[in-house]
């Protein structure tokens, strides 16, 4: 016998939208390696050059490989390096996706300090997925 | 077996990271043999990280950053990703069974995302020998937890803070080792709010997941029967670590290259993992997590202060 307990409504619905998004991204991840690696769409960086590149700190591999930071990569999907970025920015995105969700479910229900909370929390990650907050150089 | 994987990682000829990335940039080895590599020893961490019990990202970091010739910018950014996917696979499993709670995760997780965006801009920002340093220690801090910290299947609360009676944070889950339904309640909130601060940095600057942190403080302080901390110490990470890997994604310190293989091998291997569970020794895979731990710890250590590069 599992039990009486019965998760709440925004719990159920959260797990919903995750699983499914999920699933998606990770097929989603799946199939853009494939075109990376078999070079279906040629790669900003050849592949081959990759070892001597991936040793670099992140600031001197942006330098030596020409690559912007923040969202330039999506003007590039065109390239097969770059068209991973995609469903790893899926992935990354899939928790404001569940949020927002749950923020609707909240305000129905007039839970106000919830709802306030779940609204901070899209902000927040709205922020760290802007592009907005730089890095400084080491 | 695990003798094989203990000469697979830490293969003398992946030693120190310059000659690393030498060895990356001359390598004799064609471009596709070290994700493939890569793949291979992902997914053995992934089927150790099931059976000892710890995150992927607490094995991957270390290790990974330690036995192959990637930058640890990247290897952190990989970590992180690597953490997320799997809080994000678990997630709706732990939700749909009340496992994991989501009122008791949203404030948590409200602090320790705002900090690991601090924590993952530290850490990109810092040298690499600080890092190395930094990361040494944290790793065998963590080490010295999983020594003595005790865990409570099921703290006695007598009374829940006033905060988690405001916030409406208790909760009831079903336990079949028992048949009966469990009810639960919490307590010190506040304190461990501002411990999530730290827990949060920590997981943003290292790229760790957190859950090390975080099954502690839930279940010690707060007083979350053990399953449930541990439930919700896993869908936390897919919050806090979000937040983070965007920090990395937009900085560009992610390696499609690095990051797939890594994501994929260790999801396999967790998958294996869960399979093995069920005839392998916990205590002498503990014993290996520890011992994985404990030499990637000094490694990064030795690393960063430059006796061991």
């Amino acid at each position: 016998m599992r039990g009486k307990v019965r998760p709440s409504e925004e719990q159920l619905v959260y797990a919903y939208v995750l699983d499914r998004g999920m699933k998606i991204g990770l097929v989603f991840l799946t199939l853009t390696f494939l075109v990376y690696i078999f070079k279906l769409f040629p790669p900003h960086i050849p592949i081959e050059k990759l070892p001597s590149l991936w040793g670099l700190n992140v600031h001197q591999y942006l330098k030596t490989t020409n690559i912007q930071r923040g969202w330039t990569w999506i003007y590039n999907l065109n390239k097969g390096d770059f068209l991973n970025f995609l469903p790893v920015a899926f992935l990354a995105g899939l928790t404001i996706l569940c949020y927002l969700r749950m923020l609707f479910i909240y305000i129905k229900k007039k839970d106000i300090i919830y709802s306030l909370l779940v609204f901070l929390q899209i902000i927040i990650l709205l922020v760290a997925a802007s592009g907005i907050l730089k890095v400084g150089g080491h | 077996m695990i003798l094989a994987i203990l000469l697979f990682l830490f293969n003398p000829l992946w030693g120190a990271e310059t000659s690393l990335n030498e060895v990356g940039a001359n390598s004799l080895l064609p471009w596709w043999a070290w994700p493939l590599l890569l793949f291979f020893a992902t997914f053995i961490l992934g089927i150790i990280a099931v059976l000892g019990g710890v995150g992927g990202g607490v094995l991957f970091v270390p290790i990974v950053g330690g036995f192959f010739p990637f930058n640890l910018d990247f290897v952190r950014g990989a970590g992180l990703l690597v953490a997320l996917c799997g809080s994000l696979a678990a997630g709706p499993g732990l939700l749909r069974r009340g496992l994991a709670d989501l009122r008791l995760t949203i404030p948590l997780a409200l602090i320790a995302s705002s900090s690991a965006i601090v924590g993952a801009m530290i850490g990109l920002a810092l040298p690499k020998n600080v890092i190395n340093i930094l990361l040494g220690v944290t790793i065998l801090g963590i080490v010295a937890i999983m020594f003595i910290a005790k865990k409570s299947e099921f703290p006695e609360i007598k009374e829940a803070d006033a905060l988690s009676k405001a916030l409406k944070i208790y909760g009831t889950y079903y336990e079949p080792s028992t048949g009966k339904e469990i009810e639960w309640k919490v307590h010190h909130t506040p304190l461990a709010l501002s411990l999530f601060v730290f827990i949060g940095l920590m997981a943003g600057m290292f790229g760790l997941g957190a859950g090390w942190a975080n099954v502690p403080v839930l279940n010690l302080l707060m007083g979350v029967p053990l399953k449930v901390a541990v439930s919700t110490s896993k869908f936390l990470l897919s919050i806090t670590d979000t937040s983070a890997a965007w920090i990395y994604l937009n900085s560009g310190a992610i390696i499609p290259m690095i990051v797939v293989p890594s994501i994929l091998g260790i999801m396999l291997g967790s998958i294996v993992g869960v399979r093995v569970l069920a005839v392998a020794k916990p205590k002498f895979i503990r014993w290996v997590v520890i011992l994985l731990l404990s030499f990637s710890g000094l490694r990064a250590l030795l690393k960063g202060l430059g006796i061991w590069t």
